[in-house]
């Protein structure tokens, strides 16, 4: 995954706003095991990509999702359909 | 050989420093006599019970008991089989007859549990390339039956009717759409604005499911549940039920007007794969629907306990999970699990019993104390209780 990619800039953007720990942020970056989040900021997160991008992410797609980088990916193929 | 329990050590190594401070254990506690819905005596004391949602007191009322002795008298002790083979006696029809009387509705299918209720129904009718779209905060059953299925899971935002629309709009054209509701959620005893979901849901094409498991007997003008008292219930395609709560047995169900309901009855797993209910359950459960259908006064007595425990326990300074009583469920938040562990049990010293909820099952992390009134509570034992968490409360520096 390339940095500079857009969509991986905007999801990061929106993971930038949920890092209140300030752990530092790459497409390699957790989401478990790094970002540590809650539940209740999990179902935040996701809305907010969901609105950003105007897609479903169902909780069984977010189950195979592990890391930002990851993430961008699904959203890129959702966007696209 | 790894050892596959490696992975509760962080649960046990959480609970033994929790009972190391010589707590008595939460989730262990036994009752050695029950002597009526409200009393039983543990650890050899007198104690009130308030966490038990036994709403309508039914577990006791003479005429349930003496049903529920004919049918072990007539009936055995149980079916030893499925409710498609040898399991369906005259009672299992009978009080499938006595939901669909009190429901008004065409179809009833009963299960062993409301657990299982919750499992067959949602695995069954969302199947793969279907979308269950649910509330976060729904039941442990409605999270299982999900994952006992093949559908896409979607949650919303709890009680959020813009959350729900929105994905609703997102779903692709012409996949099914199931919605699960709940009427009260049991952990904050909040209830769900479920004439606003219900429309939401209509309109973009969703089946509804609403679970009504706290609201049966009590809420509503017949006892039906939330989506009677906000006019919905002709809307809801599926209500998903239990007999473990105003009903004072066990068993779940599910009522509907959905013209091949009855098909479930062949493709359902958790209903076929299972032993049916005994016959002395369901002859005590259709007793007891049947007297719901006139229990008025008592629904009268349940809503003014409830009043008066809310605002009795605001004003000694606790703070609640709803702003007003919307239920027979009155939740105390805790600030942390040590702290609601020592109130639960300074609680029981003083001769009360109340649920101590935790982490997953609450929402957002919390410790919750929940209170569950039931009708057969005296105005003079609510006085009890706000006395009893008064001194609780000011013991454990709560208050």
């Amino acid at each position: 995954m390339d940095e500079s990619d857009a969509i991986y800039g905007r999801v990061k953007a929106l993971v930038d706003t949920f890092n209140k720990k300030g752990v530092p942020v790459t497409p390699e970056t957790r989401f478990q095991q790094d970002l540590e989040w809650d539940s209740l900021t999990v179902l935040d997160f996701v809305a907010g990509v969901e609105d950003e991008f105007d897609i479903i992410i169902s909780m069984n797609m977010q189950a195979e999702i592990e890391t930002v980088g990851q993430l961008a990916d699904v959203v890129r193929k959702l966007a696209k359909d | 050989m790894s050892d596959l329990f490696s992975k509760f050590d962080p649960l046990i190594a959480q609970r033994e420093a929790l009972l190391s401070t010589g707590l008595t254990d939460p989730f262990n506690l036994v009752m050695e006599k029950v002597e009526s819905p409200t009393v039983a005596i543990c650890n050899g004391k007198r104690t009130i019970l308030l966490g038990t949602y036994n709403y309508m007191g039914m577990t006791f009322d003479p005429d349930v008991i003496a049903a529920g002795k004919k049918a072990l008298d007539e009936f055995g002790s149980g079916t030893t089989g499925s409710r498609v083979l040898n399991g369906t006696y005259s009672g299992h029809r009978a009080v499938e007859q006595a939901l669909k009387d009190f429901y008004a509705m065409d179809h009833a299918m009963v299960f062993s549990t409301g657990y299982q209720a919750n499992l067959g129904i949602i695995s069954t009718i969302a199947g793969k390339d279907d979308y269950i779209v649910l509330d976060i905060d729904s039941h442990a059953s409605i999270y299982d039956g999900c994952a006992l299925g093949n559908a896409q899971i979607v949650p919303f935002r709890h009680n959020d009717i813009e959350a729900l629309e929105k994905r609703l709009k997102r779903i692709p054209e012409g996949a099914g759409k199931l919605v699960v509701l709940e009427g009260v959620y049991s952990m904050l005893g909040d209830v769900a604005p479920l004439k606003e979901m219900v429309a939401v849901s209509k309109a973009n094409g969703g089946m509804v499911l609403v679970d009504e498991a706290h609201s049966m007997g009590f809420i509503g003008e017949h006892g039906r549940g939330v989506a009677e008292a906000q006019g919905v219930i002709e809307d809801v395609d599926f209500i998903i039920g239990t007999f473990s709560k105003s009903v004072g047995t066990v068993g779940g169900f599910c009522v509907s007007n959905h013209p091949k309901f009855e098909i479930l009855r062949l493709v359902c797993r958790p209903y076929v794969f299972t032993a049916s209910l005994p016959p002395s359950v369901v002859a005590t459960a259709a007793t007891s629907i049947g007297k719901l259908m006139h229990g008025a006064g008592k629904r009268a007595h349940l809503w003014e306990n409830s009043k008066k425990l809310h605002s009795g326990l605001k004003a000694l300074g606790f703070t609640l999970g709803t702003e007003q009583p919307q239920s027979a469920i009155i939740a105390v938040v805790m600030p942390d699990l040590e702290t609601g562990a020592a109130m639960w049990e300074a609680l029981l010293e003083e001769g009360l019993y109340v649920n101590l909820a935790r982490p997953p099952a609450t929402p957002s992390g919390m410790t919750l104390l929940r209170c569950s009134l039931c009708a057969e509570h005296s105005s003079e034992q609510v006085d009890e209780i706000l006395a009893m968490f008064g001194a609780a409360g000011r013991a454990t520096g709560c208050i």
